[in-house]
């Protein structure tokens, strides 16, 4: 399909304002303006809406097809939350009106949901306190890896090391690395982190581990009071990556656990959509060891009721987002957890960790599943036996969007060879999970029969396996000016 | 139960296949003494109670109020055909595009923002989006820092405050020099900035507009700043760039922007939208996602992801930065912006929003006592003195319904008889005259 560029037609009317009484050079020296204007499209209202609309068809999503997309969590996303999002009263509230002193005052409404979605966050992890500013996961961690820090200079703690697991998330090393510490992976042994190598790296310059659990393998990590026990021994913080806390939902507080840090997506277990890569919400949660280091500002309740922005926390680390984070991404969250409650949640974990051992259940004949045990609400298959007939995980992913199904997260865990990471979410029917599952099963028989079918797939979609190397070399990353 | 669709008789029979008699059963591989099943919350409320609770918060907000507050983010009207658009399920409940033929439609979107974004800063590239404006700034600085290896920072003190104070967070355990240049008086302090830049300058950052709304043309600096081995890194207002003189034309190496003027509402803060554009040369360096056009087994068009092996999930301590998910549906949110005004509605936009803000400053600077705290040329947005101080006038008008600007005192200590106002496209020469009056009469109340 052509580009809106390819589409212009130079002169046609678009959606313009009146034009000003007298144009910019009349009131600006030259020298401040563009010499030439923008070659940006020229094109009509429906001219736009239909090259949009086209282009929407050409994509997956979880309103049109199943997403088990491992680690990210693609469940439905109630319609409600995005008519709450669209209420005028958030949106068009600018963020500095809190600061103007008195004008506080006209923001009570939006300073009560952010006030009341860190308790409740609170209360479902265990954490003493939360800062909703952090604007996506990995900015989350890069926050919880910062406060660490904080803690230890404060200690006066000479601190240099983060341990991260082989099975973790890339964003995990990358945040720590960023937030200036050396990092230090371990192996895992049968799926989780093992104590003995934990202790073989373990020293005093250990700031803290970063860990996830269920890890991403789907596997909970069952040594995990040892784990604390050992980093605490040596004042090192133990950091929780929330991508997967759609398993524990109501069933574990991490706070309670031992884990002194913990970042959440409200993209993936509070049910915000992913906008196609964001926008997110990473919201981080700490214990009193670590609430004074929470960035600013902080919202705080009074007495009468009223709710105000309090800046003067001396040991706090700053400010890690201009305001008080994705506001409109926190306001479905919060409406999420107001709709399900209590039982509502526990009930997402119950259905999400039934649903991933139902589908794990009925493809184990099928595929080899490395740590074929119970899972938590993902599991991770792995295709060397079919790599060994020249069918990869990749093969297999591509076959699956011919059937109707967004793939699974591929090569992902890297422990994990030719793997695919099967997250199916509470939200999925047993109709869609048993298509799915025998639309795989063929897939796998067809590998053993006719792998080469599987080389040309996917057939069905708008475009066919697309050449990776030629787009990193050619390096087109926009459309030439042609005029 | 809302959201989850299996019959009782359907859980049974999973379990069954499963080989356990109860949910709770699978629930049995967290060690007794790590579960607690109590959650103190609210048992759950139907969707019109929820929807009702928050219509009750969303009226305790005053968004009814006449704003010239700007400073950053500002009220332009967003047409109403981006709304429908965006409602596009099969756009906003997409994961970010990892099966490049499942998705092609967020791809291309992308990869039209790029290029739109190239275009108007005159760029080279730009990539997929980052959180806000003010990581935008954190990301091009690391990029400088980087490429040249060296680790100077220069700063004009008149770049927006709040991003300033996030660079000051963000730099804290990277042992950079950040090095702040005071503002004169409300105007970037040209000359010092060129003094201070040497060979251990990493980048200077600046930003046009102001935050006090001045204009520059910064080409002089920047080439002052190249013949030293140091990288330019300029901020802008993204819908003023339909009209102002380019980061491109100027010289800049990377130019960020906060995106939210493209038809992004103020939504209290977020989300955003971090623009990021930069030279083919430095395109290595460059942090966060980026798309790219290339073909298919037939030869047809399409786009993926490329440039990858900067990236987290490749490289990961290794990487450019650790940025995942980015702000993707607000950068097509900027894209339709662009597309449903084209070149022409983008300037009529950001010529309607400069007439008034000149007109609000000749009305405003005709009551006794009140002038332009500088004599610099402004597009729309200006600072003010004031015989009184400002905090005080803003909160004698909001309780009347105007929202006069942002006090500066907030930020600079000294400028707390200094007002910063705005004016989009969406004040009117009544509202501006009604203002004045208003202002006009506190002032004479107040001797």
């Amino acid at each position: 399909m052509q580009t809106i560029f390819a589409k212009s037609i130079p002169g046609r009317q678009g959606i313009w304002p009146e034009p000003a009484q007298k144009e910019s050079h009349h009131y600006l020296p030259e020298n401040f303006l563009r010499s030439k204007r923008p070659n940006l499209p020229e094109l009509s209202e429906l001219d736009v809406v239909r090259h949009y609309t086209l282009l929407s068809r050409k994509n997956f999503g979880v309103d049109t097809n199943f997403y088990p997309l491992g680690s990210c969590t693609m469940k439905y996303n109630p319609k409600i939350l995005e008519e709450i999002a669209s209420l005028p009263g958030f949106t068009d509230l600018h963020p500095l009106t809190p600061q103007l002193k008195t004008a506080g005052l006209f923001t009570q409404g939006a300073l009560e949901v952010l006030y009341e979605t860190e308790k409740l966050l609170c209360e479902i992890t265990g954490m003493d306190a939360f800062t909703l500013q952090p604007l996506a996961g990995a900015h989350g961690e890069l926050t919880g890896v910062m406060l660490i820090a904080a803690y230890h200079q404060h200690k006066g703690n000479k601190k240099t090391k983060i341990i991260v697991p082989d099975s973790a998330h890339g964003t995990n090393p990358a945040s720590a690395a960023i937030a200036g510490y050396k990092v230090i992976s371990i192996k895992s042994k049968q799926g989780i982190i093992d104590p003995a190598a934990l202790k073989e790296v373990l020293d005093d310059e250990v700031a803290g581990i970063m860990m996830t659990c269920p890890n991403t393998l789907g596997l909970f990590e069952t040594h995990l009071p040892e784990i604390v026990e050992l980093i605490h021994s040596v004042d090192g913080l133990l950091y929780y990556d929330g991508a997967n806390l759609n398993a524990i939902l109501g069933k574990m507080k991490v706070g309670d656990v031992g884990f002194d840090v913990v970042h959440l997506n409200l993209h993936k277990t509070f049910s915000t959509p992913h906008g196609g890569g964001g926008p997110g919400a990473g919201p981080v949660g700490v214990n009193k060891k670590l609430e004074p280091f929470l960035p600013i500002s902080r919202v705080v309740k009074l007495e009468d009721g009223q709710f105000y922005l309090k800046y003067n926390y001396p040991l706090s680390i700053g400010y890690v987002a201009p305001f008080y984070g994705n506001f409109g991404v926190i306001l479905k969250a919060y409406a999420y957890i107001l709709r399900l409650g209590k039982e509502g949640l526990n009930r997402v974990s119950d259905h999400a960790v039934l649903a991933a051992n139902y589908v794990r259940k009925k493809i184990e004949d099928y595929l080899e599943i490395p740590y074929n045990k119970i899972c938590m609400h993902e599991f991770v298959a792995s295709a060397v036996k079919q790599a060994q007939k020249g069918v990869r995980a990749l093969d297999i992913a591509k076959a699956l969007l011919d059937k109707g199904h967004h793939a699974p997260t591929i090569y992902f865990p890297l422990i994990v060879k030719e793997c695919l990471m099967i997250e199916p979410t509470e939200t999925e029917s047993k109709e869609t999970l048993d298509k799915f599952i025998n639309d795989l099963i063929e897939i796998i028989q067809i590998a053993e029969t006719n792998p080469e079918l599987l080389h040309q797939a996917p057939q069905n979609t708008p475009i066919q396996r697309l050449d990776e190397v030629k787009a990193a070399r050619n390096m087109e990353l926009v459309e030439p000016c042609t005029i | 139960m809302p959201y989850i669709p299996y019959t009782p008789k359907q859980v049974q029979d999973m379990l069954e296949v499963i080989g356990v008699k109860s949910i709770n059963e699978l629930f049995d591989v967290i060690p007794k003494e790590l579960k607690n099943s109590t959650l103190n919350i609210p048992s759950g409320k139907s969707e019109y109670e929820v929807l009702t609770h928050l219509k009750n918060l969303a009226q305790k907000n005053r968004t009814d109020l006449i704003s010239f507050l700007g400073a950053g983010f500002y009220d332009h009207y967003i047409p109403a055909p981006i709304k429908h658009i965006l409602q596009r399920s099969e756009f906003y409940t997409a994961y970010t595009p990892y099966q490049p033929e499942a998705s092609q439609g967020t791809l291309q979107a992308i990869f039209e923002y790029q290029t739109a974004m190239a275009r108007l800063m005159e760029m080279d590239f730009a990539n997929a989006s980052l959180y806000d404006g003010g990581t935008a700034i954190y990301e091009a600085m690391m990029m400088a820092v980087r490429i040249t290896k060296r680790k100077k920072i220069i700063i004009s003190e008149t770049v927006n405050p709040i991003y300033r104070l996030m660079l000051q967070c963000y730099t804290k355990n990277l042992h950079l020099e950040l090095v702040t240049i005071p503002h004169q008086n409300g105007k970037t302090n040209l000359e010092e900035l060129k003094k201070s830049i040497d060979q251990q300058t990493a980048c200077i950052i600046v930003q046009n507009p102001s935050f006090f709304g001045e204009l520059q043309d910064y080409s002089p600096l920047f080439s002052l700043a190249q013949k030293q081995g140091a990288l330019s890194i300029i901020s802008v207002y993204a819908l003023l760039q339909s009209i102002l003189k380019t980061p491109g034309e100027m010289g800049a190496d990377i130019a960020v922007a906060e995106g939210q003027s493209l038809g992004l509402p103020l939504n209290f803060g977020g989300p955003y939208l971090g623009i990021l554009t930069t030279r083919k040369k430095h395109i290595r360096q460059m942090p966060g996602r980026v798309v790219g056009k290339t073909t298919d087994k037939q030869g047809q068009t399409g786009f993926v992801l490329t440039l990858q092996a900067r990236e987290q999930h490749i490289r990961r301590e290794k990487a450019t930065s650790n940025i995942c998910s980015n702000q993707a549906l607000c950068a097509f949110q900027a894209l339709l912006y662009i597309a449903f005004l084209g070149p022409e509605g983008l300037k009529r936009t950001a010529e309607q929003s400069i007439e008034k803000a000149h007109y609000a400053a000749q009305k405003l600077t005709s009551i006794p006592g009140v002038k332009l705290l500088n004599d610099y040329a402004f597009a729309n947005e200006f600072a003010l003195t004031l015989p009184v101080n400002a905090f005080e006038l803003v909160n004698h008008l909001t309780a009347r319904g105007f929202i006069p600007g942002f006090p500066l005192g907030r930020y600079y200590p000294g400028l707390e008889n200094c007002l910063l106002l705005a004016c989009t496209e969406k004040r009117t020469f009544e509202e501006i005259g009604i203002l004045t009056e208003m202002i006009k009469a506190y002032l004479t109340y107040r001797r």
